[in-house]
C-alpha cells in the first residue's frame, strides 16, 4: 500500500498500478507460503487436538448415560442393598445416597466456616509472615492427594479412638481437608472483588470493622461465596478413595454419622464394579449376570447428575444473584 | 437500593433452597428391604406362616471375604426365618476376623485358615474353654482358562506349576501336550492371571502347587502371589474378568465364579478330575483332622497330594469360629441357631446356589451339628 | 482502609465514640481473633496431617524389615521400608509423568481452540462443557476405563509394541487384556485434561487484546499471533495448570486401582502387565484387610506420597512466582 503513496499521482496509469500491486501481492504470497503452511498446519493440529480430546470425554458421558439409564428409576433410588445377593434383580442406592448426603453436608459444615473465616483473614486482616504462609500453604493444601487426606482422618481418629475405627464423621473430616482450601481460594477471590469504597463508606458511618465485614463485605459477595461452596461440594462429593478407607462399606441404611460404617455413592460404584459378573445357573430365572455392572453404571449416572446439578445451581446463583459491580 | 433488592431476593431464594434440602432429607424415606422380605410385618404377633421364632437381637461376625457371598445368602435366609434378628458380617479378611474374634469384638468369625498357636491360646481365654472351629464353607478352586478352540483341558500338578511359574509359556508346550493327548493345541502365548490382593484362594492354590508341583514350584505357600510380573487382578471377580478379557489367559478362581470359562481337569494319581462339588467335598472327608485342638475343633490338614479317586485337590476350606460357651444367654442362642442353620442342609444348599460352594457331606454335618448343639451360656 | 481520619472539627464526645467503635475492642477483636485463628488453623491442619501420619506410621518406620515381613503377609521378604516404597514411588511418578505428557499438549490445544479458534458462541458452550467434565468423579473414569476403554485398546498397544518395541518404554510383548500402565496413563490423562484445559483457557482469555491485535496488525498469521502474543503471556499459567494436573495424577487412586495389574518392579515397560504400581492404588488395595502393622506400613507409604506432592506443589508455586516476576504482562 505504501508503494502507491511514494509515487506521484500523475506517474501512474491504472495499468501500471495493477501490475505493481499484483507483483507485490505475488511477492507477499511467495514469502508467506511457508508461514501460511505453518499457520494452516497448526490450525489443523489445534482442531485435531480438540477432536482427539473430545473422544474420551464424550465417550465417558455417553457410556454412563446409555448404560445407566435402564436401571435408573425410583425403586433404585429408594431402596438399599440389604439382603440382596447373587444375581437377583433387586437392590438400590438409597443407603449410599443417605451416606453421601450426610458425609458431604458434615464436611461442608466443618469446612465452610473455617474456609470463609480464613479468607476473611487473608483479605481483611492478613499482613506479614502469617498471611504469606497461609496463602502459600492453602495452595499447597489444594494438592494433597485425596487418599492422604483419608489416611490423615483415619490416623487422627485412630490416635484417640483406637485402631480399626470406621464411621461417617471420619470421612467427613477427610473430605473437609480437601474442601477447605477450595473454599478459601474461591471466597478470597470473591472478597477481593468487593470495592474498597464500600468498606470505607461503612467505616465513615462509624460501623465497626467486624460489622463491616459481616454486613457489607460478606453480604455483597455472598452469591459468589455460595457459588464457590457449591463447586467445592461438587468437587468432594465424588471422592472415593478417602471414603473407602475411612467409612468402609455396608449394605443397609445407616443414618448415624457417629457410629458404624456408611455407604457412599462413589464407593458403591467401586464396590459393585469389584463384585463383577455373577455366574448364573442356566435355568435360573431371577438372575442377571451383569447386575453388578448395571448397578455400578446407574449409580455412576446418579453421581454425575448430582455433580452436574450442583454445578448448574452454582452457575445460576452466580448469574442471578451476584451484585453487578461493573 | 438496587443492591439491597438483590440481596433480599437472594436470601429468599437461599432460604427456599435450604428448606428444600431439608424437606428432601426428611421426607425421603427409603426402604431397607429391597427384596421384599417384609421383615417388619412379621414382628407383630408372628402371624407369618410357620416361621414363628422367639429369637431376637443382633449378631455380629467378621472375617474372610471369601465367605462373603455365602454369608450374604445365609444371613438373608436366617433373617427371613427369624424376622427379629439382624446378622452382620464384616468381610475384613481372615486375619482381621480372627483378631476381632479372640479380642471379643465379634461373636463369630470366618477364617480361611485354622487358628495358629498364639491365637489358639487367646481363643481359649476368650471362650473360657474350648472354641468351635468347623469347616462350613468348602469351595472348589477352579483353574479357568480362555482358549476358545480348546475344551476339556487337562493338566497335572507339575504342568500347572510350570505354567503359573512362567516356565511354560506357550499353549502347545510338550508338557501340556503330554497331558492332553489327541487335543490340538494352539501356539498362543500363555498369560497367567493371579490375585493381586492377599487371599485365602491364593494361599490354598499355592499350597496345592507346592504340594503337587514338585520342583516346578520353588515358592512357599502364601496368601500373597509369589511370582513377580504378570497379569493380576483384585478379587475373584477381577481374575475372572481378566481371564475373560484376554486370549490364552489362565487363572484360578472360586469355582462359583468361573461362569462360562473353560476349567482345567486336575491330575490326581492316574486320572484327571474336573472340579465338582462332590469331588471337593470328597477331599474334605478324605483329609485327616488336626489333633489336640479341643472338643469343638474340626480343623483339617488338607491332603493336597492325594491319590484318592474322585477327589478334587484344590479346595478352599473356610472355617466358622465361635465359642462353646458365651457369658450372655441371648448371644449363645443366636450363635447356636445361626451356625445350626448354616450347617443344615437348607443352609448349605442356600450357599451352594448363591455362592457355588460345595455342600458338606452328611457325615461331616452330623459331627458339626453335635458340636453346635453344645453351644451354651455359662 | 482503616486510615479514614475523623473530621478534625468533630465535637470531643463524638470523637471519643468514634474511636471506641472503630478501634479494635470487644466484638471487633473477637472477630479478628476468630478469622486469624481460622487462617492459623489451616497451617495447623497441614502440620497435623504430617504429624498424625507420622504417629500412625511410626510402628512401621521403627520396625525392621524382618519384623515387617514376618507380621505383614504382603510385605516382601528381605526388604525394608525404603526398598518397599521405592518401586511404588517409581510407579507413581511414571504414571503421573506419562499422563501429563499426554494431557498437556492436548489441553493446550483444546484451550486454544476454545479461546482463539472456535466461533464465539460455540466457545462459551464448550467452556461450560469442559468445566462440567472436570467435575466428573474419578471413579466414573475408572469404571469407563476398565469396562469400555481397556477392551478396545489392545490392537493399538500390540501395534505399538511391534513397531516401537526397541524403545524401552514400549518393550513388548503387549499384554492382553491391556491392564497396563499405558492404559492407566491414557485414562489419567483424560481425567486431568478438563482441569488443565480450564485453567489454560482462563489464562489464554486474559491475554491483553492489544498484544493480539498488535501482532495481527504486523501481518502475523493466527498461529504466529498465538505463538508470539498468547503463549509467552500464558507460559506460567500453563506451567501451573499442568502442575495442578500433575498433583491430581500423582494422588489418583481409583482409575489405577480398577485398571492396572500391579507389580513392584523398577520397569519402564508400560505395555506389560504386572510391572508397576502406584502408592495410592496400593494403599486402597491393601488397606481393607491389612493387619495393624500393615496399616502402619501403608500410612508410611502415604506419608511418602504426601511429601512428594508437597514438593511438586511447592516447586510449581516457586516456578510460577519467579515467572510472574519476569513476565512484563502483569
Amino acid at each position: 500500500m505504501s508503494t502507491t503513496v511514494e509515487h506521484l499521482p500523475g506517474d501512474s496509469t491504472p495499468g501500471q498500478d495493477q501490475d505493481r500491486s499484483a507483483s507485490v501481492r505475488a511477492m507477499l504470497k511467495g514469502a508467506d507460503a511457508r508461514r501460511k503452511r505453518t499457520d494452516r498446519g497448526m490450525t489443523v493440529m489445534v482442531y485435531l487436538a480438540f477432536a482427539l480430546a473430545m473422544v474420551p470425554l464424550i465417550s465417558v458421558s455417553w457410556t454412563v448415560l446409555s448404560n445407566g439409564i435402564e436401571r435408573f428409576n425410583l425403586y433404585f433410588l429408594t431402596n438399599s442393598m440389604r439382603g440382596v445377593f447373587g444375581g437377583i434383580d433387586a437392590g438400590g442406592i438409597y443407603h449410599a445416597i443417605v451416606g453421601t448426603v450426610q458425609i458431604t453436608l458434615a464436611a461442608a459444615v466443618i469446612s465452610v466456616p473455617i474456609g470463609i473465616l480464613a479468607a476473611v483473614y487473608l483479605v481483611e486482616y492478613g499482613r506479614g509472615l502469617l498471611a504469606r504462609s497461609v496463602t502459600f500453604f492453602v495452595d499447597v493444601m489444594t494438592g494433597i492427594p485425596s487418599i492422604v487426606a483419608g489416611l490423615f482422618a483415619y490416623a487422627l481418629f485412630a490416635v484417640f479412638f483406637g485402631p480399626g475405627i470406621r464411621m461417617g464423621i471420619v470421612g467427613a473430616v477427610a473430605l473437609s481437608v480437601l474442601m477447605i482450601p477450595v473454599v478459601v481460594r474461591s471466597t478470597e477471590e470473591m472478597l477481593k472483588l468487593v470495592p474498597n469504597e464500600l468498606r470505607e463508606a461503612s467505616y465513615a458511618l462509624g460501623v465497626p470493622k467486624w460489622l463491616t465485614v459481616v454486613k457489607v463485605v460478606l453480604r455483597t459477595s455472598v452469591a459468589g461465596i455460595v457459588t464457590g461452596v457449591m463447586l467445592s461440594i461438587a468437587r468432594v462429593i465424588g471422592e472415593t478413595a478417602p471414603l473407602l478407607i475411612t467409612v468402609g462399606v455396608i449394605d443397609s441404611i445407616n443414618n448415624n454419622l457417629f457410629e458404624g460404617r456408611m455407604m457412599t455413592l462413589p464407593v458403591y460404584v467401586y464396590r459393585q464394579y469389584q463384585q463383577g459378573y455373577v455366574p448364573c445357573a442356566a435355568d435360573a430365572a431371577d438372575c442377571i449376570s451383569t447386575i453388578n455392572f448395571d448397578r455400578a453404571w446407574a449409580a455412576a449416572l446418579t453421581l454425575i447428575l448430582i455433580v452436574m446439578a450442583l454445578n448448574l445451581l452454582a452457575r445460576l446463583i452466580s448469574r442471578y444473584f451476584s451484585p453487578k459491580l461493573r | 437500593m438496587e443492591r439491597r433488592v438483590k440481596l433480599s431476593r437472594f436470601s429468599r431464594a437461599g432460604s427456599a433452597v435450604v428448606i428444600g434440602a431439608l424437606a428432601l432429607t426428611l421426607a425421603a424415606c427409603g426402604s431397607d428391604d429391597p427384596v421384599g422380605n417384609a421383615t417388619g410385618e412379621s414382628t407383630g404377633d408372628g402371624s407369618t406362616a410357620d416361621t414363628v421364632s422367639d429369637l431376637s437381637g443382633e449378631l455380629n461376625g467378621a472375617g474372610a471375604s471369601s465367605q462373603e457371598a455365602a454369608m450374604n445368602a445365609w444371613r438373608a435366609g436366617f433373617q427371613s426365618l427369624n424376622a427379629d434378628v439382624t446378622v452382620n458380617y464384616d468381610p475384613v479378611g481372615s486375619g482381621g476376623g480372627r483378631t476381632q474374634f479372640v479380642e471379643g469384638g465379634v461373636s463369630f468369625a470366618g477364617s480361611d485358615a485354622a487358628l495358629d498357636e498364639e491365637e489358639f491360646a487367646l481363643a481359649q481365654e476368650r471362650c473360657m474353654g474350648d472354641f468351635v472351629e468347623v469347616p462350613l464353607y468348602v469351595s472348589p478352586i477352579a483353574v479357568i482358562y480362555n482358549l476358545p478352540e480348546v475344551e476339556g483341558l487337562q493338566m497335572s500338578g507339575e504342568t500347572l506349576a510350570g505354567v503359573f511359574n512362567g516356565d511354560i509359556t506357550s499353549w502347545d508346550d510338550p508338557a501340556i501336550a503330554a497331558d492332553n493327548e489327541g487335543v490340538e493345541l494352539p501356539s498362543t502365548r500363555i498369560t497367567p492371571v493371579n490375585r493381586s490382593d492377599e487371599s485365602g484362594t491364593t494361599e490354598n492354590f499355592t499350597e496345592y502347587l507346592a504340594a503337587a508341583g514338585g520342583d516346578a514350584w520353588p515358592h512357599d505357600p502364601s496368601g500373597d502371589w509369589p511370582v513377580q510380573g504378570g497379569q493380576s487382578a483384585q478379587g475373584t471377580s477381577g481374575v475372572v474378568q481378566t481371564v475373560q478379557g484376554g486370549e490364552g489367559t489362565i487363572g484360578y478362581a472360586d469355582a462359583s465364579q468361573a461362569g462360562s470359562l473353560g476349567t482345567v481337569a486336575i491330575g490326581v494319581g492316574e486320572d484327571f478330575v474336573p472340579y465338582s462339588p462332590e469331588a471337593a467335598a470328597a477331599i474334605v472327608d478324605a483329609s485327616p483332622r488336626l489333633e489336640g485342638r479341643g472338643a469343638g475343633s474340626l480343623a483339617l490338614e488338607l491332603d493336597r497330594d492325594t491319590d484318592a479317586e474322585g477327589t478334587y485337590p484344590i479346595v478352599l476350606v473356610s472355617y466358622s469360629l465361635a465359642c462353646l460357651q458365651y457369658a450372655d444367654e441371648a448371644e449363645a442362642e443366636l450363635v447356636k441357631s445361626f451356625l445350626g442353620y448354616v450347617a443344615s442342609e437348607e443352609g448349605q444348599q442356600q450357599s451352594a446356589s448363591a455362592a457355588g460352594s460345595a455342600p458338606i457331606s452328611a457325615e461331616l454335618r452330623g459331627e458339626i451339628e453335635t458340636i453346635v448343639e453344645q453351644i451354651s451360656a455359662s | 482502609m482503616t486510615t479514614t481520619a475523623p473530621p478534625p472539627a468533630a465535637p470531643p464526645a463524638a470523637r471519643r465514640r468514634r474511636r471506641r467503635t472503630t478501634s479494635d475492642t470487644g466484638l471487633s477483636r473477637v472477630f479478628r481473633w476468630l478469622s486469624t485463628g481460622a487462617g492459623a488453623l489451616i497451617l495447623l491442619v497441614l502440620a497435623a496431617v504430617a504429624i498424625f501420619l507420622l504417629i500412625e506410621a511410626w510402628p512401621a518406620i521403627s520396625a525392621g524389615g524382618d519384623e515387617l515381613s514376618a507380621r505383614v503377609s504382603w510385605f516382601p521378604e528381605d526388604a525394608n521400608l525404603v526398598t518397599f516404597v521405592g518401586p511404588l514411588v517409581f510407579g507413581t511418578l511414571l504414571a503421573a509423568a506419562l499422563a501429563l505428557a499426554i494431557a498437556t499438549p492436548l489441553a493446550v490445544g483444546i484451550a486454544l481452540f476454545i479461546s482463539h479458534y472456535a466461533p464465539r458462541r460455540l466457545a462459551s458452550a464448550l467452556g461450560y462443557v469442559v468445566d462440567l467434565l472436570a467435575a466428573i468423579p474419578s471413579v466414573v473414569y475408572g469404571l469407563w476405563g476398565a469396562l469400555t476403554f481397556a477392551p478396545l485398546v489392545y490392537p493399538v498397544w500390540d501395534w505399538l509394541a511391534s513397531t516401537l518395541g526397541w524403545f524401552p518404554l514400549f518393550a513388548g510383548p503387549a499384554s492382553q487384556p491391556p491392564r497396563v500402565m499405558l492404559t492407566v496413563a491414557v485414562v489419567l490423562a483424560a481425567m486431568i485434561l478438563p482441569i488443565i484445559t480450564a485453567v489454560c483457557r482462563e489464562v489464554f482469555l486474559q491475554t491483553p487484546r492489544l498484544h493480539e491485535e498488535a501482532a495481527l496488525a504486523l501481518g502475523a498469521t493466527r498461529w504466529e499471533m498465538v505463538r508470539t502474543a498468547v503463549l509467552p503471556f500464558a507460559r506460567s499459567g500453563i506451567v501451573s495448570a499442568s502442575m495442578l494436573g500433575l498433583g491430581r495424577a500423582l494422588g489418583e487412586t481409583m482409575a489405577v486401582l480398577m485398571i492396572l495389574s500391579p507389580g513392584t518392579l523398577y520397569s519402564f515397560a508400560v505395555l506389560q502387565a504386572g510391572q508397576q504400581q502406584t502408592i495410592a492404588a496400593n494403599i486402597a488395595a491393601q488397606y481393607p484387610e491389612a493387619p495393624p502393622l500393615g496399616v502402619s506400613t501403608l500410612i508410611a507409604t502415604g506419608l511418602a506420597l504426601f511429601v512428594i506432592t508437597m514438593a511438586v506443589n511447592m516447586a510449581a508455586r516457586a516456578i510460577v512466582a519467579r515467572r510472574k516476576d519476569f513476565s512484563g504482562a502483569n
